[in-house]
């Protein structure tokens, strides 16, 4: 028992030194890919795969690392001094708590599975190489945010996620749809990277510390330095633990596309359909939610706890406000969207509204849960998207699909189980669990009960406009043009497909994905049934393994939640009812004809299809602002600085002209003149020499006499 | 006037005589004349002094003047080599002609 005991201590200091191996490996793998000059793709892929794969394996061994111990919860840090900054040594490190195990095998697997079907999906691209580089440096920046123990690694691979997030929106750059939308995204996440910097800044004032945690309990989120900072007060009356928690969310809004910040999420749907279900599904989004996770001992510091075990706290009022208003506002945007991957984009920054108000609700466990269910469900929805697209000839509009049903079987299947996931479908499927488990903590949250309500009517909208799309994409009759028009139209909208069109030339209707494609997607479809298990209100492991303590299953507790399970079933069924009914029932004929919706209610429809005019509210006020600061500043540089700068060198001009006339007139004419006036001298001088005797001795004699006259009479004066 | 006025009157006018011809005449061997009246004067000067002065039995004045003739002879053979080396150059003994210093 006893060696059992120390060889199991032996090996979580194992996994825990080598746990930088695990976004060191997709690095490595990016490296390697940008310096081959020949594209090599079995290489790239099976590179970028196999790192994916030994992380995930790694994650595993984490994962059963923090299993073994036994009270409190299981964290243990491994940190090494790095730097020395003004004085004091930098450390740099990693923490490993069932958090950071959590996140990391939910980043890997999912990964991975996109991978492989990227895979599948790029293979007629001509940049495969540098699509997997990017992929590969986009999973090891995302890996170390979630291993980060230290702020300012923590910030250096966050802004790898937000650079590599670019890089892949923009993947076909030459495109200027998707050049602008890579704009986009990383202006306003860098607006809320401005809040995140300003409030690691101040936090690393106040603690003295950029460690999270550290082994003798110093670390900026331990309880000694947060009680330390309790006491200090802001403008305005603020605490200071509350400033930092609001100026850390700013930069969890911007990332994970929280009202007002996020503009660019659907806009970010120009990139490839993997990168959409990767970053824009699973993973760098969820960074926002797990940033909040991360920080939340600060978040909630000073509020005593509820019942329920979430405290309540004015930065987490703060986040459960924004999300709660997040999922109303965007779900009611996906009812009236046209485009299969806009409407999935809106449906993403609805679930992370949800999951925003599950953490300032009831705490960690209960967002951290819906994200690991909408990782895998929406990274479903987006493949089977991206399968559906591919089948369609790159054809986005589901106005132009329909019928797909007899075509695509397995797509089909797993895509329904996705929606029926994301929906909240009752008792099967892990989205119905999770998205639970945060309307019952919000129905419990004291503040107020506006969050709940506000939550319902985001579920009512989420099971409609998912039945919607299913309906019109898979229902009905085929309203695509899978002829010679099409061709033309997807020729003119993805030139970089225009080989792999070419190829299907022979193919007139919509076709099944190969297997590579397929896989990964029944993968996910089983996890996303299977995750339900996990969070249940009888058995809530999840949340048991998040607080360390051990879980029992106790069937009594559904006694407590059966009246809001019925509730929110009541809901989903109402919403995919409506769904049915208006778009299963009454299909459309023709791509052309106007939505039900719309017809019935044009002003309202058009409303919401234009996104509530953010967009172009945002166009009028900030960008106009912005573009008036940049000509402002271009007339500072060109009058004002270049005008400084002008004045010097016309000065410097007149000085050398000056330097010039002087050296022209006064020294080279007074040099020449001295010398002529010497030479004539020297000739006057040389007429003296007559060449004859006589005179020298004439003067000789005259010479004498003077001397005698001097000599004699000079001398007495 | 005694006698050591007369002879230095006489030394004088024997001086500004040579000084005069070595001045004013043009043929070369005419100014060696007037250098060595010159001399002369400069002689006659010395044994007057010598005579009228205050040890007239020492012999000193005497040597003196000897060292000064050999020296006038000595000097008189320099000059009229010169003289014969002007003339195989420039083909004239006039001095007037012979000007290649002239600045």
């Amino acid at each position: 028992m006893r060696l059992g005991g120390l060889a199991l201590k032996k090996k979580m200091n194992w996994i825990v030194q080598y746990l930088w191996l695990i976004p060191a490996l997709p690095l490595v793998a990016a490296g390697i890919i940008a310096v081959n000059k020949q594209p090599q793709r079995k290489l790239a892929a099976s590179l970028a795969i196999g790192s994916m794969a030994v992380g995930f394996l790694l994650s595993l061994c984490a994962f059963a690392a923090t299993l073994h111990h036994g009270e409190g919860v299981f964290r243990e840090v491994y940190s090494f001094p790095w730097i020395k900054f003004g004085g004091q040594w930098m450390d740099i490190g990693w923490v490993l708590d069932p958090l950071t195990a959590v996140m990391l095998m939910m980043v890997t697997f999912v990964g991975m599975l996109i991978f492989i079907f990227s895979v599948g999906y790029m293979a007629h691209d001509q940049n495969f190489m540098r699509f997997f580089c990017f992929l590969a440096l986009f999973a090891s920046g995302m890996l170390g945010v979630i291993i980060a123990n230290n702020l300012f690694l923590f910030f250096v691979s966050w802004e790898i996620v937000g650079l590599t997030s670019y890089l892949l929106i923009g993947f076909w750059y030459h495109k200027p749809s998707a050049a602008a939308a890579a704009k986009k995204a990383f202006i306003t996440t860098r607006i809320g990277d401005l809040g995140l910097l300003l409030g690691m800044v101040w936090l690393y004032a106040q603690t003295g510390t950029l460690n999270l945690y550290t082994a003798d309990h110093t670390g900026c989120l331990e309880a000694s330095a947060l009680s330390q900072m309790a006491t200090h007060v802001t403008i305005g009356g603020l605490g200071v633990t509350t400033a930092i928690g609001l100026l850390i969310f700013l930069g969890a809004v911007g990332k994970s596309g929280q009202v007002p910040l996020h503009v660019w999420l659907p806009d970010a749907m120009e990139g490839p359909t993997p990168v959409s279900a990767l970053i824009h599904a699973a993973t760098m989004v969820a960074a926002g939610v797990f940033l909040v996770a991360r920080v939340y001992p600060l978040m909630s510091f000073g509020a005593p706890l509820t019942e329920h075990g979430a405290s309540v706290t004015t930065a987490l009022t703060v986040v459960t406000w924004v999300g709660a208003i997040t999922a109303i506002f965007s779900a009611s945007i996906a009812v009236a969207q046209n485009d299969i991957k806009r409407i999935l984009a809106y449906s993403t920054v609805s679930q992370l509204g949800y999951m925003m108000m599950g953490l300032g609700v009831g705490g960690v466990a209960v967002g951290m849960f819906h994200l690991i269910t909408h990782a895998f469900f929406k990274a479903l929805l987006f493949l089977g998207s991206g399968s559906v697209i591919h089948g369609c000839h790159e054809e986005q509009d589901v106005r132009k699909m329909g019928g797909l049903r007899k075509y695509m079987p397995v797509t089909f299947a797993v895509y329904g189980i996705g929606m029926l996931a994301l929906s909240g479908f009752p008792l099967f499927f892990s989205g119905f669990w999770s998205k639970d488990e945060i309307l019952h903590h919000a129905h419990k949250w004291p503040v107020s009960q506006i969050p709940f309500y506000l939550g319902c009517a985001g579920a009512l909208f989420t099971a409609f406009y998912m039945t919607r799309q299913v309906a019109l994409v898979f229902y009905g009759k085929y309203r695509g043009h899978a002829d010679e028009s099409s061709h033309d139209q997807s020729h003119s909208s993805h030139s970089s497909h225009s080989s792999h069109v070419a190829a299907e030339d022979g193919h007139d209707t919509p076709h099944e994905s190969p297997a590579v494609m397929t896989v990964p997607l029944i993968i996910l479809a089983v996890f996303a049934i299977l995750l339900s298990v996990l969070g249940t209100p009888a058995w809530p492991w999840f949340e048991g393994y998040l607080k360390g303590e051990a879980t029992i299953l106790d069937w009594s507790r559904f006694g407590d939640t059966w009246v809001l399970m019925l509730v929110s079933s009541v809901i989903v069924l109402t919403g995919i009812t409506l769904g049915v009914f208006l778009y299963g029932k009454r299909q459309r004929q023709t791509a052309e004809e106007k939505d039900v919706l719309e017809a019935a209610q044009p002003v309202v429809f058009r409303i919401l299809q234009n996104k509530y005019y953010i967009d172009e509210l945002y166009e009028l006020t900030v960008i106009r602002f912005n573009a008036f600061a940049a000509s402002f500043c271009d007339f500072l540089d060109t009058w004002i600085f270049g005008g400084a700068v002008l004045l010097v060198s016309y000065a410097t001009l007149g000085l050398a002209w000056l330097y010039r006339l002087t050296d022209e007139y006064f020294v080279n004419l007074g040099f020449d003149t001295g010398c002529e006036a010497l030479r004539e001298s020297g000739g006057l001088s040389s007429k003296l020499h007559s060449g004859r005797v006589q005179t020298y001795l004439r003067v000789i004699g005259v010479a004498l006499v003077l001397l005698i006259l001097f000599l004699i009479w000079g001398r007495k004066a | 006037m005694t006698t050591l006025q007369i002879c230095l009157l006489t030394s004088a006018l024997l001086f500004a005589t040579g000084f005069a011809g070595a001045v004013t005449r043009r043929h070369a061997i005419l100014v060696l004349i007037g250098i060595e009246l010159m001399l002369n004067a400069a002689n006659l000067n010395l044994i007057a002094f010598w005579r009228f002065g205050p040890h007239p039995e020492l012999l000193t004045g005497f040597i003196f003047v000897l060292f000064s003739m050999a020296l006038a002879a000595a000097e008189a053979a320099v000059g009229l080599a010169l003289v014969i080396a002007i003339y195989r150059h420039k083909k004239t003994s006039n001095l007037d002609e012979v000007r290649d210093l002239k600045g």
